[in-house]
């Protein structure tokens, strides 16, 4: 098929996504659509965002209306060069169609996660792609590997890419009982061996960042880039509100409340983000663990781990903050020794992966790139 | 997540609670199998196989087989509460809780108060309700609203195979005397259930889907109808927000006052029979404390007031189904004040 037209389909965001609703078309049969440009707004039983065109072109046909759901993979549109004709446009369309009933079949072949033992830990890994210095993705304090919902599927274009639940976090055991982000390093070191991983590109969100800092500062030849978003440890400020607020917090409204810090703009939060949030808390030991890690990370509302040393420019690093943050102030990833890039991304708060999704993909696809020379 | 049956969610969450604590008991009928009789032991794990393999895991010490005689078992389990053990009676249908009604209204619920706080009652009671299994009227009722009138003690009525888990594990961790009603319908549905144990705190109602058109309230096997309704009524353009108390007392009148603001229109289904029912209780808590929000009346499905019919025809009608209540939320949002 000729590349003057693109397909634009329903994105996969997660393993259990099968389906999506188109909540909103951002633009006209008619507009000239612009590479990154956003386009459309899709909506799952858990999420809702934006998604932005991946190549330019004009958008020559809506085959999905507004307001209609679709599977994983169907064709919504179709972006074309002005000068192909309506009779190849409608050519594609009906060769998308005949591929229609392949995409049910790819649910079933979907990568599913596993349970990887690692010494004595048991994380819960989901692996995409092939390929490419591998790359790991840690999530952030009380997270899990949904975080990178949006992420995964894109970084695995071009490599292997493990998203893992932390200890103690979402579907991996709390093996990790002192807490300290050196000892969930070196979990995470544990499972490298246990994946067959020399090196990787690493990336991590909030905690996630602090662990991967303390991988590097433990063992820097396992790290070929880091990828920081909003992490821990480089400064010292920290929402004691936030932090406190959901060790706290039991119920829905104030569940809510305290994760609504998280975002620029908390109106793409939904209810089950909470109850999700609110059903790992209340598994037997997960308070007690969160309060552990929570006890070597913070005394008197400040951070307490310093591992800014580490970002001495010899691993290749790039950080990104949302302007907005609200949990680790932006203003941290200032002053950072040349070499080191920085992301500072207007419209996010402190989950800019999920917020500015395809932005975060496209610097940190380039910087895993350039970092692999 | 694994994909569990809801009777295999209760199932574990016994396993756990008995794991993890010695003074957790169980007893009922046949909830061992076999006592009494040559038969094999464990042959049953109780009338709808809840508790099997309980007996072979923790021993006849603490599974315990008792005659049929639910007034003298149920009177039993308050007094073993009360000294310490945290017992799990079994009753088949809730319709056999008459023959107790003392043992539970009068020593149960009033222990707690009676002896100025100094007794603690952990005592649950475990039974299945609800029509649709073409057993006649003395084995199909849901008498929730009964034991929701008496205070002290709490009713639970889970919907999904996680709540059944996580609030029953909160039953037997709680102090006071539960009521914990199971629909029989519902043993064979399936959904994610963690393998771990956790709990689902009481009196906090679930928001099991959002929409700005309407509020769909809806308890235990009804909750599946209320979603069906919803899909349904989707469709057509009128989004619902489904919201499951999931405990009758305490309830979340938090939750539910909320959403009928944020929607200002209520459509309460009650599988219990229409006087002094939940839809009935519900509705008057709206009415009184959020009357301003409202643009439509407060609409109630519900059983007719009549007993559970054994013709299948009959019974199948007696039941509120996704049909009727799609209606109800079609006239409530139909609705114009003349």
């Amino acid at each position: 098929m000729s590349d003057r037209i693109q397909a634009i389909t329903m994105p996969k965001w997660g393993m259990t996504m099968t389906e999506g609703k188109l909540a909103g078309w951002l633009a006209g049969e008619g507009a000239d659509i612009a590479a990154g440009q956003e386009i459309m707004e899709v909506e799952t039983e858990k999420i809702t965002n934006v998604v932005e065109s991946q190549a330019p072109g004009r958008l020559r046909k809506i085959v999905v209306s507004e307001g209609a759901t679709a599977p994983v993979g169907a064709l919504l549109a179709v972006l074309a060069a002005e000068d192909v004709s309506d009779s190849d446009v409608e050519a594609f369309i009906a060769s998308y169609a005949d591929r229609a009933g392949s995409a049910a079949a790819d649910a079933d072949d979907a990568p599913k996660a596993r349970i990887v033992q690692a010494g004595a830990h048991r994380f819960k890994v989901l692996s995409l792609g092939s390929g490419g210095v591998p790359a790991v993705l840690i999530h952030g304090f009380g997270g899990d590997g949904g975080t990178w919902l949006f992420n995964q599927d894109t970084l695995a274009q071009n490599r292997l890419v493990h998203v893992i639940d932390l200890p103690a976090h979402g579907d991996s055991e709390p093996t990790v009982p002192s807490g300290k982000v050196a000892d969930i390093a070196g979990a995470v070191l544990e499972l490298f061996a246990a994946l067959d991983i020399e090196k990787a590109h690493l990336i991590g969100h909030s905690l996630g960042g602090a662990v991967a800092l303390a991988i590097a500062q433990a063992s820097p030849q396992r790290v070929q880039s880091l990828s920081l978003i909003a992490p821990a440890g480089i400064g010292s400020e920290i929402s004691a509100l936030y932090i406190d607020g959901f060790l706290a917090a039991e119920r829905r409204k104030p569940m809510k409340e305290v994760l609504s810090l998280l975002f620029a703009d908390p109106q793409g939060m939904n209810a089950e983000m909470v109850e999700n949030v609110l059903r790992f808390k209340r598994l037997d030991g997960v308070p007690e663990a969160l309060a552990a890690i929570v006890s070597h990370l913070m005394a008197d509302g400040k951070q307490v781990i310093d591992l800014r040393a580490v970002l001495d420019g010899k691993i290749p690093a790039l950080v990104i903050w949302g302007e907005a943050d609200q949990i680790i102030p932006a203003n941290q990833s200032d002053g950072l020794p040349a070499g080191i890039d920085v992301a500072r991304l207007a419209g996010a708060g402190h989950m800019p992966m999920m917020e500015e999704a395809a932005q975060v993909n496209r610097l940190v696809t380039a910087h895993l790139g350039k970092a692999e020379g | 997540m694994a994909q569990k049956s809801f009777r295999q969610a209760l199932n574990e969450a016994l396993h756990h609670e008995m794991r993890r604590d010695p003074n957790v008991i169980v007893l009922g009928e046949d909830v061992a199998g076999g006592s009494g009789a040559s038969g094999q032991k464990d042959a049953w794990g109780g009338a709808f196989g809840v508790t099997k393999g309980l007996l072979g895991a923790f021993g006849p010490a603490r599974v315990r087989d008792t005659p049929i005689t639910e007034s003298a078992f149920v009177g039993a389990a308050a007094g073993a509460a009360m000294t310490g053990l945290r017992p799990v009676a079994e009753i088949m249908f809730v319709d056999f809780l008459g023959v107790c009604f003392d043992q539970i209204f009068n020593q149960a619920a009033k222990f707690r108060y009676m002896f100025g706080g100094k007794a603690v009652t952990p005592l649950v009671i475990r039974a299945t309700y609800g029509a649709g299994t073409r057993s006649a009227s003395q084995h199909s009722q849901a008498l929730y609203p009964i034991f929701t009138h008496v205070p002290g003690l709490k009713v639970v009525i889970p919907s999904s195979p996680y709540d059944a888990k996580g609030l029953l594990i909160q039953a037997i961790r709680d102090n006071d005397p539960v009521i914990f009603l199971e629909n029989k319908v519902l043993y064979d549905t399936v959904g994610e259930v963690p393998d771990g144990a956790y709990t689902v705190p009481f009196g906090e109602a679930h928001i099991v889907r959002e929409g700005g058109d309407a509020t769909i309230v809806a308890l235990g096997r009804m909750v599946h109808f209320a979603r069906e309704a919803a899909e349904i009524l989707a469709a057509e353009g009128i989004d619902c927000t489904v919201l499951d108390p999931r405990t009758t007392s305490p309830l979340d009148e938090d939750t539910l006052l909320e959403m009928a603001e944020e929607t200002g229109r209520v459509v309460i289904v009650d599988e219990a029979n229409p006087r002094c029912g939940m839809a009935a209780d519900i509705s008057s808590i709206i009415a009184e404390k959020a009357f301003g929000a409202l643009k439509a009346p407060i609409m109630k499905v519900t059983a007719p007031h009549t007993p559970v019919p054994y013709a299948p025809n009959l019974e199948a009608a007696y039941i509120p189904d996704a049909k009727r209540i799609a209606d109800a939320v079609r006239k409530a949002v139909a609705f114009k004040r003349s």
